[in-house]
């Protein structure tokens, strides 16, 4: 696997995150581990409601109650993260419309970053992000509710982008998008990572995605990581979790025979 | 599919005036519905939402609206007046939104939504509209329904949240299901298991489903027919399994940018546009 080498950027160990007590307690993510080498994409997998986005918001400092050990850059992170932290990693939500603030315009929600980390040129900066996501300047003065599905994905995309980070966590980054808008970001941020070596996670359902974008993946149920394996074992179609060869049989589209021999994976592991 | 179709919409244009000028997010688009599984496929920013919420005059202001009929089941949809509109919304037709969450009011139980939205629309005792919500709650996958029952939107996941808004939509058991986007944030498993209730729900009791997606290989291998939108018009409309073999150049353009599973990692191609698209729809 290509995780045994090269520097990691990240690394994740034994990773816990509960939420709620009594009948509402759910343990979202349990033992969760792993590393992304620098320069590297690491794609997460899994059941909805497995706990993908809780392991993106843990490592980027959103939810401060977890156990265990995160490191970026080699530094082993406290739940709480300073200002320098969002300059060297920038996450992507799943929900574009909640991340978005809806009475400010894609100017503005541009130009806040720029402003909090005092980066010069602001103008040539926001006019370049929002080129390199395929929005026009036509946009720059919208609000979030006169754009659509795409149009807020892709703005929220630009927002990470700005800052130049070393890292991206990527959750779902293009499920709003057409194929077309989806391809042209894809090949952006391979282009990002060839050019400048940028570290990904990538939060995806779309094993094509995955397949095309990384280098290693987890699968996760039920809060666990089942599997983790390298792109290549996935193309070559040999994963070997019965979940992780359920998910490939769905993703050659809808069969209503085959859902029915579908089978719940609940609570192993 | 009966001879009569259950929506029939012609000639429909939808725009923004703003600022900066008119936005034609519909350019006249015309199709109509059987009670079978219609899908809409196309660009981002194409009108494939708001021509979903057209149908139920849910476009908000300062959004125009016109067609040359809009009908649905035998009833003017731009004729019926506001009253007659809530019942069709509460009733006959229903919409799961692209952003499920955001129609979530974030102060409230999950469970209470499901099962408020329910009395609204029929009479019954606060214990069956739960016992009702939470057998949706499970029909949708949802793992620990009682659970989420209790949780307010910002506490499930992604996905439970498209789940949620599904229940919500199918609990009046409509004639005609909107559903924008409505598994995108779902693993393919759930995700097919979720389509599978509303390939029951047409097969075996004659709803019609119009969904719209970006997934061109699930609607191909999910839907009977697929609308093709590109910048506000039709460009094609064609039966879903012979996606693959679409002729309009713009449809053979999206099959050409989708990623395969044995990538060699090279860069996707991407759609050049070309204006002509912009002016010639069906
Ligand atoms: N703030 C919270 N309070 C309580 N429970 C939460 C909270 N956030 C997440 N959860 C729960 O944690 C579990 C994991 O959620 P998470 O959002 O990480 O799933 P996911 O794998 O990203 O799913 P999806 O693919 O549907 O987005 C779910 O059961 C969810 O209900
Ligand atoms: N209030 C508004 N003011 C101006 N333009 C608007 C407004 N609301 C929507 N639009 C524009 O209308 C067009 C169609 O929007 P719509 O939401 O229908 O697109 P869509 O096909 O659903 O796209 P997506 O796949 O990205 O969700 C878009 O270009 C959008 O920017
Ligand atoms: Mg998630
Ligand atoms: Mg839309």
């Amino acid at each position: 696997m290509s995780g045994e080498t090269g520097r990691a950027m990240i690394e994740v160990d034994k990773l816990n995150v509960i939420f709620g007590l009594g009948a509402d307690r759910v343990h979202a993510v349990r033992d969760v581990s792993f590393r992304v080498p620098e320069g590297t994409t690491f794609g997460l997998v899994g059941e909805s409601g497995s706990g993908k986005s809780t392991v993106l918001r843990a490592l980027s400092g959103l939810n401060p109650d977890w156990s265990g050990r995160v490191a970026v850059a080699g530094q082993a992170q406290k739940p709480r993260r300073d200002k320098a932290f969002y300059k060297l990693a920038q996450m992507v939500f799943q929900d574009p419309y909640g991340s978005l603030h809806p009475r400010h315009t894609v100017d503005r929600i541009l130009m806040e970053p720029l402003a909090i980390h005092r980066l010069e040129d602001p103008e040539r900066r926001i006019e370049r992000v929002l080129g390199e996501v395929g929005l026009g300047p036509d946009f720059r003065f919208r609000y979030p509710h006169q754009l659509s599905g795409g149009q807020r994905q892709r703005v929220a995309i630009a927002r990470a982008l700005i800052l130049e980070p070393r890292i991206l966590l990527l959750d779902e980054p293009t499920s709003a998008l057409d194929v077309s808008v989806q391809a042209e970001v894809l090949n952006l941020l391979q282009r990002l990572k060839q050019e400048r070596g940028l570290t990904f996670v990538l939060v995806s359902h779309n094993l094509s995605v995955v397949a095309h974008m990384c280098d290693d993946l987890a699968v996760m149920n039920h809060g666990v990581v089942v599997e983790e394996l390298a792109v290549a074992q996935l193309k070559r179609r040999e994963p070997q979790h019965p979940y992780t060869r359920q998910l490939m049989v769905a993703s050659l589209g809808y069969d209503r025979a085959a859902v029915d021999r579908f089978e719940d994976f609940a609570r192993e592991g | 599919m009966s001879d009569k179709p259950l929506l029939a919409i012609e000639d429909l244009h939808v725009s923004f005036p703003t600022r900066k000028g008119v936005v034609e997010a519909v350019r006249g688009i015309s199709f109509s519905l059987g009670r079978e599984k219609l899908g809409i496929v196309g660009e981002s920013g194409s009108g494939k939402s708001m021509t979903g919420r057209s149908i139920l005059r849910l476009v908000s202001r300062p959004g125009i609206v016109t067609a040359k009929r809009m009908e649905f089941d035998g009833i003017d949809l731009q004729r019926a007046s506001a009253a007659q509109m809530r019942r069709i919304r509460g009733q006959r037709i229903s919409m799961v939104m692209q952003d499920p969450k955001f129609s979530l009011n974030p102060v409230m139980r999950v469970g209470e939504q499901i099962a408020e939205a329910y009395r609204t629309h029929e009479k019954v005792a606060p214990a069956e509209a739960k016992r009702r919500s939470l057998e949706m709650l499970k029909a949708v996958r949802i793992r620990d329904p009682e659970r989420v029952y209790r949780a307010y939107p910002h506490e499930v996941s992604g996905g439970m949240g498209q789940r949620i808004m599904i229940a919500m939509m199918l609990i009046p058991d409509p004639d005609l299901l909107i559903a924008d986007e409505p598994t995108s944030a779902l693993d393919v498993t759930v995700q097919l298991q979720v389509l599978a209730i509303l390939d029951d729900l047409v097969t075996q009791r004659g709803m019609g489903l119009i969904f719209i997606s970006h997934d061109l290989n699930l609607v191909a291998s999910f839907c009977d027919r697929v609308v093709i939108m590109y910048a506000g018009r039709v460009m094609e409309i064609c039966d879903a399994k012979n996606l693959d073999a679409a002729q309009h150049p713009y449809t053979r353009g999206l099959l050409n940018c989708l990623p395969r599973i044995d990538s060699d990692g090279r860069d996707l191609a991407v759609l050049r546009r070309d204006p002509a698209w912009m002016e010639h729809g069906l």
